[in-house]
Parts: structure tokens; sequence; C-alpha cells
């Protein structure tokens, strides 16, 4: 039997906010039957654009009708802006916690809402999430794995399945899901290792400058220095990077291999794939 | 609050005759029964008698019966002796409906080096006889069946099957924890070379089973250790759970015609009433070739452990097959075998009696649970009723 709060109790035996809105501004669903749970959820908005009313239908265990319940609760009296920034842990946290077993409930709740606001946004039904296929049984998206794992600090694909059920039926996906992970934690590393250098953000020129600038401060700069050698930025127009080499590098005739190897490829990973860099002699400079 | 306790296929309550005949052996009569002394010698005899209570409630001798720890105990060191007699047939043929205790084995020995070949049913829950003949293989070494469903209660056709097995040569090892007590048993007119069965399904505590061993038949000891049972398993006996075991066997055979009168008819007015109270209700498994005590009613739009918290607010235990109960993400393997479709498995509740099962308590289920399916439908995004 599950450890339930008392929370989750009292909103599985007592639901709040149950039913249909006819005139809904927003209507929400995911899930299915066969899945085993499935949530719709309908907005009304005031006058002001904040949630003056919530309701919910469920399918599902204790857990999942509970976490409609308490995300009706929570919806209530906020804009459309600030519910979309609610978390499953928002949920999970307004029923005194739930089972590690049983996260997927909260990550329903939370994106019957991301599908209502979709619906307020779109006028139309929520768009699917994007990605391809990984869990085959429960119809997981690499998208959705990778979100999941992000938002909620998963690292091993037992957690992911508490969360979204990927990898609980057959098990077949469970190296990909291990892959995925691996994926995303490797990508935050990079983001830590060269701080606000996220390849999919587009960057006003002068962020990317500084980001370059950090990226051969510590990247590149500790390498060449090894060798006795050194580097300097000159300049970036568009993808181009402008370089000048100083110390032992300076009219070193590998020079253009550096640039290659090293130079370009660390600015490409840490900063940006479409990236050119060229070296700047200071005989070019002065003409 | 009274507890209606529908769930005796999980577990049953240890008989009040049960536990006295064990008390003495838990307080005074502690002694070792290989011991030289009296004082735990003379307890060897009650390890007997009760040898030969598990051994009249099957129709067995008592040298064919050695006690265990545990149903599950049981089924592995039967399919593990089997092959182990036979190093040559390594193929395995069982059921896709087994209870965890075959069905975990068997896939590990499928992972390991052994061919499993895994027996569909239909939709009644029902084994097809000529699947079961063209799954024999000459290096066929054991072939693992139920006697009845834990889930549905179906039971299967098990001498016509073992008729097949022996014709191929292979053991034949059936796991007849559920059955035992329920229905009747004979081992001296069957094809079963091994037979599990488990005591704290038939009112005897939990902590304790029995394997039957047809005489003549090979078998390596899976505990190994001592002398005891035979020089058949290893350890110091649990004396006070095998005299209640056997006490438990002897009662069960008392009222083995109770059980198949009263409590069918229990169970029949109460699987009767909620088919005909609740919308989109189904049974699952055979209506007719089924143990007497079980019922297992499926309530599409509406999900297992939902009705079960409900109906455990209200002191009554029951059990289902849907995902969120059976502790993976996905409803039942027996359900999900019998092609039932996933929106009635995940609704799926199983009721099972006793022969402690009183009026009472079926008519507190057939007033309490078809509002309660009522008001869970009303929350529910499919379905009306």
């Amino acid at each position: 039997m599950w450890d339930y709060t008392e929370k989750v109790m009292d909103h599985f035996l007592h639901p709040r906010n149950v039913g249909e809105i006819a005139d809904a501004d927003a209507v929400g669903e995911v899930g299915n039957l066969a899945c085993g749970d499935a949530l719709k959820l309908y907005l009304k908005l005031d006058a002001e654009g904040r949630i003056a009313d919530a309701k919910f239908q469920t399918f599902g265990c204790a857990s999942a009708i509970a976490s409609a319940s308490a995300l009706t609760e929570i919806v209530k009296g906020k804009t459309l802006e600030e519910a979309s920034r609610i978390t499953n842990d928002d949920i999970a946290l307004h029923l005194g916690g739930l089972p590690k077993e049983k996260m997927h409930c909260s990550v329903m709740g939370k994106e019957a809402l991301e599908s209502a606001l979709a619906n307020y946004r779109g006028a139309g039904p929520a768009p699917k999430e994007e990605g391809e296929i990984v869990c085959r049984c429960f119809g997981v998206t690499d998208a959705k794995i990778a979100r999941v794992v992000r938002e909620n600090k998963l690292t091993t694909p037992e957690q992911v399945t508490h969360y979204c059920k990927a990898g609980g039926g057959c098990g077949n996906c469970i190296p990909e899901i291990q892959a995925i992970i691996d994926d995303v934690w490797e990508k935050e590393r990079r983001k830590k290792a060269a701080p606000g250098a996220p390849t999919a953000r587009r960057l006003t020129n002068i962020q990317k400058i500084q980001i370059i600038q950090e990226t051969i401060e510590k990247e590149i700069k500790p390498a060449l220095r090894a060798d006795g050698g050194d580097i300097e930025l000159i300049d970036v127009v568009g993808d181009r990077v402008l370089v000048a080499f100083r110390g032992v590098c300076a009219g070193c005739p590998s020079s253009g291999v550096t640039i290659t190897s090293v130079v370009e490829k660390k600015l490409r990973e840490f900063v940006s794939p479409a990236l050119r860099v060229e070296e700047v002699r200071d005989d070019d400079r002065v003409s | 609050m009274t507890i209606a306790y529908l769930d005796n296929n999980a577990t049953t309550r240890v008989a009040p005759e049960v536990l006295e005949a064990m008390m003495p052996f838990l307080a005074d009569r502690y002694g070792n029964p290989s011991s030289m002394h009296s004082f735990g010698g003379r307890i060897r005899k009650h390890v007997d008698a009760a040898r030969g209570e598990v051994a009249a409630l099957i129709g067995a001798e008592p040298e064919e019966i050695i006690f265990t720890g545990c149903g599950t105990e049981s089924d592995n060191a039967a399919i593990l002796s089997a092959l182990a007699a036979n190093p040559r047939r390594p193929h395995i043929v069982t059921t896709r409906v087994e209870h965890p205790a075959v069905l975990g084995l068997c896939k590990r020995l499928e992972k390991e080096k052994h061919q499993v070949t895994w027996l569909g049913v239909d939709a009644q829950g029902m084994l097809d006889l000529d699947e079961v003949r063209r799954a024999l293989r000459d290096c066929t070494g054991v072939v693992s069946a139920m006697y009845a469903n834990n889930e549905t209660g179906v039971v299967f056709p098990v001498e016509e099957i073992g008729a097949a097995v022996k014709a191929a040569g292979a053991y034949f090892h059936v796991d007849a924890i559920q059955a035992a007590g329920k229905i009747p048993l004979d081992m001296r007119r069957s094809t079963i070379d091994y037979l599990a069965l488990s005591g704290h399904k038939l009112h005897a505590p939990k902590g304790v089973g029995a394997l039957y061993i047809r005489k003549g038949t090979k078998f390596t000891p899976f505990i190994v250790g001592g002398h005891q049972e035979m020089g058949r398993r290893g350890g110091t006996e649990n004396v006070a759970s095998i005299v209640g075991l056997g006490a438990a066997c002897a009662l069960a055979a008392r009222h083995m015609d109770e059980e198949n009168g009263r409590v069918r008819r229990l169970r029949d007015r109460l699987e009767q009433a909620l088919l005909d109270k609740a919308p989109d209700a189904r049974l699952n498994g055979h209506p007719e070739r089924r143990l007497p005590n079980t019922a297992n009613i499926s309530f599409s739009y509406v999900e297992g452990e939902a009705i079960l918290l409900r109906m455990n607010e209200l002191g009554i235990c029951a059990s289902s097959g849907s995902a969120c109960t059976s502790g993976s993400l996905e409803p039942s393997h027996v359900l999900r075998a019998m092609g039932i479709p996933y929106t009635a498995a995940h609704g799926s509740v199983r009721f099972s009696l006793s022969r402690y099962t009183t009026d009472e308590e079926v008519d507190l289920v057939i007033e309490k649970l078809p509002p309660i399916i009522r008001t869970l439908r009303e929350l529910s995004p499919f379905g009306r009723g």
C-alpha cells in the first residue's frame, strides 16, 4: 500500500472542483485510458485575465485524482503568466509530497495545465509533445524525457519512470533513457563551464563577444600558455572570429593548425558551431 | 470498524484450530526434532503427523512431501530440480499467466541459458491443449503450469496437459498454491511429478510451504545443508508452522464441501449482484472452470487503486490488477495475456472469499461498491454511468 499523506487522501476522498466548465476559456487534456490515467482541465478567466474558475475530470489512481484537485486549487486567482510558472513540484508540495513512484501524477497535472495554456493561446487543440517516441509502451518522446530530467534533476532511468512512466513497460528503451539523461547533464555541464553559452538561444552580438572572450580565457589560453604562447581576441564580425597570436605562437608556422584544431574547435563547442576563426597578423592590422 | 475481508487469495486468516495446534511448539515444546534426547526427539512425530495430513489432502504418500519455507521456494525447488535431473533437456514450457514465483524464475533461466516457451491463454484465461502439445520438444525438460490462477481463479485442465507432458518424457510441475484446499486434488490418479503448496493460502501461517515429489522422481535439494527432510531440504524444521500446516490441511479436507457449496454460492451472489448493479462491468475468466472462491470483475472507465482505497475507507479488503496496484506501470500480466482491454484491466477488482466469509461481508460490498463506481465515474472524463 502506498504511503499517501493525509492531504493526498483528503484530496482523493473529497476532490475539489470536479466537473466541466461549459464556456471554458481554455481546456487542457493529457493521458488516455490505455495509459491508466488521464486528466481534463477547464479554466475560466475573469475580466482582468485571472483564472476565476478551474475544474477537472480525472481517470486514475488516488494520487492522480489528488494531483488534479490540488492543481485546481493552485491555479485559481493566478494570471496565465503566473500559472505558466507552476511546476510539477508545486503540485506535489501542495499535497505534502507524493510517493516517488507516483511523481508522474504531478507531472500529468503540470502537462494538463500547459495543454490548457497552449489551447488558450492557439485557440485550437493543444500541440502534441514534440520529438521522437522513445518509450513505445507509454508513448513518451525524447523531448519529454529530457524535460522531466532537467526540471526535476533526475539522474537514473528508474527516476525517469517514476516521473513520466517511460521505461516502465517492456524496459527495452532504458538504455536510450540513460543516453538522454547523460546528454542532458553533459549539456548542462558545458553550459556551466562556459556560462551563458546555450547554443539554441539567440545571442546579441555583445553577448556573443562576451562568451567568446570567456571561452578563450578559460578554455584556450591555458593550453596555449602551457606551450609558452598566447592569444588575443581582436574582433567578431558575424560568425567570423578574428584572433591574433602572441608569444611563441606569433609567427609560428603551425599557427594555422592551432586555429582549427584548438581555437575553432573549442569556440564551436562552447559558443556556436557556425563560428569560423581567422588569424589576424599585426601587419594586417596596420594596413 | 468491522473489516470485510475479501482478499483470501492474497492471504488467509490462521484458523483458530491451527493456532491452537501450533501454540505448544512456540512455548514449552521447543525441542529440535533431530536431537538424541527425548525432549527434542519427541517433536519428530508431530512433524511426521503433519506430513501425513498434508499428504492426505492431496492423495499422496507422506514420504512424497517435504516442507519448505514458502510456496515460492517449492516452485523454485521443483523447476530447478527437474532441470538438474535432465541436463540434456534444457527447454522449459510454461504459461504467460503464472504467479511470479514461476514467472520470475523462468525469466531468469531464459536470460541465463534455457529456452522457454511461453504458452498464451484465450480471452477466458484457458490454455489451448494443441498449443501445449506443439510446444513440447525432445529437449523439453520441464513443463510448469499452475493448477488455478491466483487472479482470476481459472482452473487449467492439468491432467490433459500432464498426459501430453508424460508422452513427451518431460517432468510436470504444478503450482497448486491457490488450488490446494479449495478443490479436491488426488496425486494417486495424476500425471503430476511435483506440486507446490503454501501454508498461508489455506489458513496456516505465513512462512511455511510444502512440495510434493512423486515417488521415484529425481530431486536435487534447493536448500543445501543438513539431513532434514530426508536430506532433501536442509535447515532445522519450522516445527510450529509445520504442525500448523498439517492442521490446516486436515481442516481444509473436512471443509472441502463447504468451500464448493456455501462459499461458491456466496461468491456467485456477490458476482451477480455487482454485474447487475454496476453498468459496464464484466467478469474476467472462464465463468465455470474457476475456483469456487474467486471473482474478478472489471469496471470500465475507473481505475483499480481508486476503487480499492475508497473501499478501504469502508473496511472492505480486495485487490486489483490495475497498474497502480501491481507495483509496475502496466496492468496485470494475467489480464493482458487474456487480451482484456486496458480500459477494463485498469479497473479490475478481485474478490476472494474463504470459509470464514459471511453473508454480511458480501452484503456490505454489494451495498457500497456500486456507489463508489458511480462516484469515480463522475470524476472520470470517460464513459458515463
